[in-house]
Formats: structure tokens, sequence, C-alpha cells
């Protein structure tokens, strides 16, 4: 086998499919960094989503059910990791790093005896004689409708963000909550929202990869993706379409070293394996560098505990 | 309605009650979690927590394993909990672990099978060079180009576990292995194991080094103005900027110090109870380490106390595996847990709770 193995369409169609559970992880963390909330649970909520949609995928045979499983058990972390930063007031880093590890524990405590069974295929989205176009119909209309909906989830976050009037008030609240809470801005139920949101979107990811991706489930099956995610967010300077830009720019790297290894280039496994993570620490590097000493974009609530009596 | 009141000062005794209060609310929703499993919780938590001690049939296998298991944990934690103090966060003290177990067996498989006495003491040093070399990726970066210390550390964990894959099937490999993966077994090389000290303890080189660790780091923080700056950084970093403090110099001591402790721990456990380093070397201690330094208030003393306590869940949950089928990755939920309860429960610490109607117009 050689190089030339490796087919372009698939490439890019496979490349879709890898970038999907980071860029729905990933846009669900844009929208609780710009409340000004900084969750570090990415990785645990994502593992959980995973197992609990693979749970009732298998248990209902219905993908579909599977996949609002995984957003309702992320969304369900999500909020006890609310009610810990929010109301309890807690530190989020330590609090994000907390859902991490209890996610994973989680997880493979409810992943019992589910490895090794397949689940429900999900259903490619119809879209008839245009699936059957060369090149195009494989790479724009060959998917399952979670890319379809990852894909509109992009756009309709970018007009909230910039076009809404909710946007707006999420922003001055991660902006500057003192602020926001003078103008009579509900802080903590907005914040609230934002990190339900956030869980959501975590689990949905999560479900891709153990639904559609891999499909099956074992035991650490993200493998990092959720803080990959996170670095993503900052690649992007906080914007919808740069978080787009940077999932499937990772994506692209992760199918590019997977046929590589497929193809048996003379090149050891483990260091195409480790290539995603560098190249994510890479473009992290990069952003960090180019936009000076503050990161351009970042919410400046970012990570800030808010005491309404302050 | 429930309000919360700031505190002046936060309340020194809450301060050493909530770790406490955390482990008995752990210990009560962790039952709950095990009834739910379908077993008998008080029977969980008696193996999780007291068998391992005071069983007669199992307890001398286990209690030697306690200390085994604290005190790469301890070592960790310790570095960490400096870094924390002021600010820094360094979350990928499991890939410095690796990296310390991969520099110093290396350094000393270089030299196999020499009988020389200096080997072991090279391999240490090897072993806390590796680490520290390690954290240092993330505090130059840092340092230089304003990157985020966690995510960077953090992604360096499965650069590192990859690395260690291909060191036990490449150069590290036993070459009379007979093809397996993994290396010579080092444990079983006198000049650069490091057995049990006293027999039927579980003491080794490695939990010694966590015990003088927490002395040092006692002295560092109470009595050294290095660490005075770390907490004022912590706490005030503009005051801090005031005092003269280099934030730059900070990061790099911090993330430095932790990655050399991990590297440490990583060397002392392939030499010792681990014995030869294989795919499957790291157990997550450098993860459970962030839950042992905040269990311990940060503070060397509660993190010696805090890392026996993990040390015994971890041993109370093979037990429990073992003799009630109670699966491995419920005490890794449980550890979670702690830290939650933890964290929650701090309120406590930092605010008083009034009960009442809020004033009107605030």
């Amino acid at each position: 086998m050689g190089l030339s193995t490796i087919s372009p369409t698939l490439l890019v169609a496979s490349l879709m499919i890898a970038a999907t559970p980071i860029l729905l992880a990933a846009l669900g963390e844009l929208v609780v960094e710009r409340a000004g909330v900084l969750n570090l649970g990415v990785e645990g909520m994502m593992i959980t989503g995973a197992i609990c949609g693979f749970a009732a995928a298998v248990g209902t045979g219905s993908p579909a059910l599977g996949f609002v499983a995984a957003a309702a058990s992320g969304a369900a972390l999500a909020l006890v990791f609310g009610f810990l930063t929010q109301i309890l007031l807690s530190n989020q880093v330590a609090t994000g790093l907390a859902l991490t590890l209890f996610g994973l524990g989680l997880s493979s405590l409810l992943g019992q005896g589910y490895s090794g069974i397949r689940p429900p295929p999900t259903a490619r989205f119809d879209f008839g004689p245009l699936s059957d176009l060369p090149f195009v119909g494989r790479v724009v209309f060959g998917h399952d409708w979670i890319v379809y909906l990852s894909l509109a989830l992009t756009a309709l976050i970018w007009w909230f963000l910039t076009r809404s009037r909710a946007g707006l008030t999420l922003r001055a609240v991660g902006e500057n909550h003192e602020a926001a809470h003078a103008l009579g801005m509900k802080v903590v139920a907005i914040r609230l929202c934002a990190i339900a949101f956030g869980g959501a979107c975590a689990g949905l990811g999560g479900a891709y990869l153990s639904l559609v991706r891999v499909p099956q489930w074992t035991e650490g099956m993200t493998a990092g993706a959720g803080w990959i995610a996170l670095a993503i967010v900052v690649f992007a300077s906080w914007r919808a379409w740069g978080v787009l830009v940077g999932a499937y720019l990772f994506g692209g790297v992760t199918v590019l070293q997977l046929n590589l290894q497929a193809a048996g280039v003379a090149f050891p496994v483990e260091y195409l394996s480790m290539s995603p993570y560098l190249v994510t620490i890479a473009v992290l590097v990069l952003m960090s560098a180019r936009s000076g000493r503050r990161a351009l974009g970042a919410p400046a609530c970012l990570g800030k505990p808010f005491h309404a009596s302050q | 309605m429930i309000r919360l009141e700031k505190r002046p000062q936060p309340s020194a005794i809450w301060k050493t009650v909530t770790p406490l209060l955390a482990v008995i609310l752990t210990i009560v929703a962790g039952g709950l979690m095990f009834a739910a499993l379908g077993t008998d919780p008080v029977a969980a938590i008696r193996t999780i927590f007291w068998d391992p001690l005071f069983h007669p049939q199992y307890a001398s296998y286990s209690r030697p394993q306690l200390l085994v298991k604290a005190g790469p944990l301890i070592l960790i934690a310790i570095g960490l909990s400096i870094g924390f103090r002021a600010g820094i966060w360094n979350i990928g003290a499991e890939g410095q672990y690796i990296i310390g177990a991969i520099t110093g067996a290396g350094a000393g498989l270089a030299l196999y099978p020499s009988e020389a006495w200096w080997i072991f003491p090279m391999m240490v040093a090897a072993g806390a060079l590796g680490g520290w070399l390690w954290a240092m990726i993330p505090a130059i970066l840092k340092t230089h180009f304003n990157t985020n210390e966690i995510l960077v550390s953090l992604l360096l964990v499965y650069v590192a576990e990859n690395l260690m894959a291909s060191m036990a099937v490449g150069a590290l490999r036993n070459p009379e292995g007979g093809g397996f993966p993994g290396s010579r077994n080092l444990s079983q090389w006198p000049a650069a194991s490091n057995p049990e000290l006293i027999a039927g303890t579980g003491m080794h080189w490695g939990v010694m080094a966590a015990f003088v660790a927490v002395i040092l780091a006692y002295v560092l923080m109470s009595r050294h103005l290095t660490g005075f700056h770390i907490q004022l950084a912590g706490q005030a970093p503009r005051a801090a900027a005031f005092a003269g403090v280099r934030p730059e110099r900070l990061v790099v001591f911090c993330l430095g110090l932790s990655g050399a402790l991990a590297g440490l721990a990583g060397i002392f456990e392939v030499t010792g109870p681990a014995g030869q380093l294989s795919i499957d070397f790291n157990v997550g201690y450098g993860f459970t380490a962030i839950i042992v330094a905040f269990l311990g208030r940060l503070h060397p003393a509660g993190i010696l106390l805090a890392g026996l306590l993990m040390a015994l869940t971890y041993i109370g949950g093979e037990l429990a595996s073992f003799t009630l089928g109670i699966p491995a990755a419920a005490i890794q939920s449980f550890q979670g847990m702690l830290l939650f309860f933890l964290l929650a429960v701090d309120v406590l610490t930092n605010y008083r709770i009034r009960l009442g109607r809020t004033e009107a117009a605030t």
C-alpha cells in the first residue's frame, strides 16, 4: 500500500465526520465562555453524553432518542457545575476539573456491559439525486443529519451572538457582570442557561463519537476531544465561524494521520497519533502570540465569580 | 430566602471542618450510588474504608499498599499545590510523571547490566530532570507567548502517553522479552531497583521523598520569601506586582517544581512497585493528585492526610471489586464526587449563610 490509496473524496468526507464532535462541543463552550464562565469540564460532559446516548440508542433502538438523552445528560452534568460555581461560588477551574474527573469515572461505571455492542445506525440525510453527484454528492450531500445540525448550529450561534438582543445581553454579562447586574439583567440565570446549553452541546458531541464516528463504546473514548474543543475556542478568538474553521482544521489533521497510519507510511504509529495534540498546541501558541499580552476577543469577565451583594 | 454574605476573612474553623464534612457527604452519596448498583452500601463503605487496614485476612496484603499508593499521590500533589496557590494550573502532572519514568528508566537502561552504586541516584536525577523539562514546555510557552498553561499541560499528557507507548515497543523494549512490549524489569536489577526499605510497610525511596517534600514545602510556604510571593501572587496579583514579584519567574518556578516532583514520582514508581515501563504504566496518579491537593487545602500537612485517604480509597476500591463485585470504575466517580462535595461545602468557609428576607432595594 502507498499514499495513492488515500482517496481525496473520502478524506474530505471523513474529515467532516471527525470534526463534528469537536465542533459541537466547542460551539457549546463558546456560548458558555461568552457569558463569562470557564467550564473546563467539557471532556467529562462529552464522555457522559457518549455513554448515555449510546445506552439510550441501544435500549430504544432509535439513534435520535440517543442524541436527546446525550444532550440531556450533558446538560444535567453541566448544571451541577452551574450550581457549584454560580450559586455556591466555587472556583471555576477546580470545579471544571472535578466535572471532568467525575464524568470519566461515571461514564466507565455506566458503560459496564456496553462494550462490543454496535449501536443502531444513524440515517443519512436524504437529498435524493443530489447525493449521486460525483465528489460533491459524497462530500456535501452524503452525511447524517447531525453533521448538518452542527453546521446550522454554527450559523445560528453566530446570528445569536452578533445579531440578536438576547445575544447582546449574554455578551454584556460576559464582558461586565457588575454593569449587567446594575442594568437589571439576571446574571446568574443567564449564565446557568448558557452552562446548560454548553453541556447539551458537549453531550451531543460525545454521542456523535459513540454512535456515528467510532461507532462503539470504549472507556475513555473521547481521548482529549473535550480539551481540544476548549483550545479551539481560544483559536477562534471566541467567534462562531472561527470555531468551525478550527474544528475542521483539527478534523483534517486527525483524518490525515489516520489515513497515513492505514497506508502504512514508514513512520511510527505513536508519533502520528500524537500529531493532533501537537498541532493543537502549535495553533494555540500562534494565536496567543499574535494577539499580544491579552488574548484578543476573550470576554473580560471570563472565569470571574459573581456575587450580587458586592 | 437564603442568601450568602461574604466573610471579611475565610473562617479558620470551617477551613478545617469542610474537608471532613465533604468526606462524610461523599460516603453518604457514595452509599446511595452503591445501593443503586445493587450492593449493600454499609458493606461497600466498610470494605473501602475499614477492611484494607483491619480485615484479618486482607489487611496484611493491603496495609503496605497504603504507602505505596500514597507516596506518588503526595509527591505530585505537593508540587501541584504550590502552583495552585499562585494561580498557576499545572494539570498535566500525569504527563510529567510518564516522562520522568521514561527518562529515568532510559538513563539507567543505557548502562545495563552495570552494578555501579550510583546508577539508581543517577536515574532518580534523570527522572526529575525529565519531568522538569516536560513542564518547562507549558512554562516557556506561557511566559513567552502567553499561551494557556492549563490546555498545553493537559494536551501534553496525550503526547506523553503516545511517547511511552512508542518507547515500550521500541527503544526501551526488553531485548530478552520475546518481542512483548515493555522494558526490562528494573526492580529485578539490583543497581536500579527501588526496594521496600522496611519489610511489610510498603516504604520505599519514593515514600521517603514524599515525606521530605511535605516538610520542605511547609518550610518554603511558611518560612521563605518565595513562598510568601507565591501566596501573594495567588491572592492579590496587583499587590504582588508592586512588591516586585516577577510573574514569569513564578510560572517557571511553580511549573518546574511540580514537573520535577511528578517526574520523581514516575521514576520511583517504575523502579519499584511497577517494575517496568509498559503501555499501561500510568494509572491516573497525576489526575487524582489534583483531588488530593484540594482535599488537603493546598497545605502540606493536609495533603499528607488527603494522600493517605485517597490511597485508602484506591486499595478499598480494588478490594471491593474483588470481594463485592463493585466495578473498579465506581471508585473513580467516588473520588470525583469527593472533589465536588469539597468545592460545594467550601462556600461555608468564605461566606456566611443568612436566613431571612433580603433588605429592601438592594
